[in-house]
């Protein structure tokens, strides 16, 4: 199977948007899940719906809204332009920005969920045992939610290998910046003869995701052993 | 030593409080609900209490009214807890060396490897918590509170999830804790048996507020209200004398006279705390003849008492109080006043094994 030029380019592109949107995103998941499945504060259950908006707006509307907000004009966007020189709009770092949100409550409640099944009497007894709370989280909290942590992520990548409405609405598809696979399989299906282009980059995405999964398998059943405790 | 005086609530739960420990193994009994958790995990810095103060040794760990409050990791405490708690992501290795990064320590390894080596855990080290039996977790769970290098130790009932080979299996490394270490030890629980043969001294809790506190033989001698679920019993100091060979029995002599015990571990020169059910003693009046009770001894009634339906009578022997329980009917038909001499006799099996516990110290 050849591919050319430009379905390279456009894999490379999902590729780093997809690693890019997930490890920037992963210590916010977890603060957040931190903060969600511990905490009880004022603003909570806003906190909680605007981390799932995501998830239940259509991918359009999220895309929207991260153009008004981070568009070169918007709130936010006008901000980072001109005192930070930082440009989200139609750039790869707009689309990972889109894809973070995208994945961000699938990443948020797979740790939240870990978070919440861990015995709390592990941390009181590292506790005891003279750890701080910060020495508690990183020696205790952290390797045991690991599951969660990897399933998450795994998640979130998957989500950003996969996300279009979002990303085509915030920062269009410019080819070799922000066409990424699912783009250039839309384009593929929008000019005549692209059938043959749209089934390899379909072949590839697929493999592309086994193999993410593969990989979450196998290193989530390695921490597994660890984390409960199985003689490895 | 450890100074509490606290106040606190959990729900509609209050829980009112002050007691000190002493030397050796201070037992927190009480029957279930009472409060007796809290109050270690209060002791421990876990549980922030309402108002209060708690010292040790001189040092301040909580004052409500100079807003301080030690956090556990700052207290240098030991904690065994009822489920061990041990770190499953971890080695037993690991485990036991996990407050070393905190709290460093001189390693002694010499000191280290005698310590694995009492607790039996040497083969263990290398092996996670969950493929380890019950027993081997508690001694693991001891052994990483020790290697704390800990000022006080607080333990929540660390045997009750075992059975009883197993607490058996426990009991002298408790012991050995108590006695060789020389830290002071805080001991949740309500067991009578590993009270008696652990405690240098008892406080009683119930419903959140200390009901009694001082020598085990006081507090658990029923002279003060006992928690529901514990017998009132006495305990006796003896030095065994001689084994009776072929017969299974074991002579011991006691202030309170000679007594005939089933035999058990001990061995002639031994100082054995003996433990004797209220329930399980008769008492008699003048020469009561031909008995199959081997036990008698004989003192004077020093009170009679009605609690809960029954009649409490203690029993001077010679300077050891003896309690019994007899029924309303019977105390009326003896006439059981203060300084009548009566004879108490109970049986030798009456002294099952499980109440010949060795003492910690040479009784001078």
């Amino acid at each position: 199977m050849i591919l050319s030029d430009e379905d390279w380019v456009a894999l490379a592109i999902s590729l780093k948007v997809a690693v890019v949107a997930s490890a920037a995103s992963l210590p916010f998941g977890i603060a957040v899940a931190w903060l969600l499945a511990r905490k009880s504060f004022p603003g909570k259950s806003v906190l909680n719906g605007l981390v799932h908006l995501p998830l239940i707006l259509p991918p359009v509307v999220t895309g929207y809204i991260l153009l008004i907000l981070f568009g070169r004009k918007g709130v936010i966007g006008s901000v980072l332009d001109q005192v930070f020189g930082i440009v989200l709009s139609f750039r790869w770092t707009g689309a990972a920005l889109a894809a973070a949100v995208m994945g961000f409550p699938l990443m948020v409640r797979a740790i939240r969920l870990s978070i919440e099944s861990l015995d709390r009497g592990l941390e009181s007894a590292a506790s005891t045992l003279g750890a701080s709370r910060f020495d508690v989280f990183r020696t205790v909290t952290l390797p045991l939610i690991m599951p969660g942590i990897i399933t998450g992520t795994i998640l979130a990548f998957a989500k950003a290998m996969g996300e279009f409405g979002a990303t085509i609405t915030f920062v269009s598809a410019i080819p070799g910046e922000t066409k990424t696979l699912a783009a250039a399989i839309y384009g593929y299906t929008q000019v005549p003869g692209g059938d043959a282009g749209a089934m390899r980059l379909t072949l590839i995405s697929v493999v592309v995701s086994l193999a993410a999964l593969l990989a979450s398998e196998l290193l989530a059943r390695r921490v597994q052993v660890r984390t409960e405790g199985r003689d490895a | 030593m450890l100074e509490i005086d606290i106040r606190h609530r959990q729900g509609d739960f209050r829980i009112e409080s002050a007691f000190t420990t002493g030397e050796g193994l201070t037992a927190l009994v009480g029957p279930s609900g009472s409060g007796k958790t809290t109050l270690a995990n209060i002791a421990a810095g876990l549980t922030r209490p309402e108002a209060g103060h708690i010292t040790f040794s001189g040092e301040t760990w909580f004052d409500s009214e100079r807003n301080i409050f030690l956090s556990a990791d700052r207290r240098r405490i030991g904690y065994v807890f009822q489920e061990g708690r041990l770190f499953p992501h971890m080695t037993v290795r690991q485990n036991l060396h996990y407050a070393r990064h905190f709290r460093p320590t001189r390693t002694d390894e010499a000191a280290d490897a005698r310590l694995i080596d009492l607790l039996g855990i040497g083969h263990l080290l290398d092996r996670r918590p969950a493929g380890l039996s019950g027993g081997e977790k508690s001694r693991v769970a001891i052994g990483r509170a020790l290697f704390s290098a800990p000022a006080l130790l607080i333990m929540d009932e660390p045997l009750s999830a075992l059975d009883p080979a197993r607490k058996a299996e426990i009991l002298p490394h408790l012991e050995y804790v108590r006695d060789e270490t020389g830290i002071p030890i805080l001991y949740v629980s309500h067991a009578m048996e590993e009270v008696a043969r652990l405690a240098n001294r008892v406080v009683s809790i119930s419903g959140g507020r200390v009901v009694a506190e001082g020598e085990p033989g006081a507090v658990l001698g029923g002279a003060r209200p006992m928690p529901d679920d514990m017998e009132p019993a006495t305990f006796i100091s003896a030095r065994i004398s001689h084994h009776l060979e072929g017969e299974g029995l074991t002579v011991a002599n006691s202030r309170a006279g000679t007594l005939y015990l089933r035999r058990g571990a001990a061995e002639p020169g031994d100082w054995v705390r003996v433990f004797i059910a209220a329930q399980d003693i008769i008492l008699g009046i003048g020469e009561p003849g031909n008995l199959s009770a081997l036990n008698r001894l004989e003192g004077s009634v020093s009170s009679v008492t009605e609690r809960a339906g029954s009649i409490w009578v203690t029993v001077d022997c010679s300077g050891e109080v003896v309690l019994a329980q007899v029924t309303r009917h019977s105390a009326a038909r003896m006439r059981l006043t203060k300084g009548q001499p009566v004879s108490l006799l109970f049986k030798s099996v009456s002294i099952d094994t499980q109440g010949l516990f060795r003492r910690h110290e040479a009784r001078p």
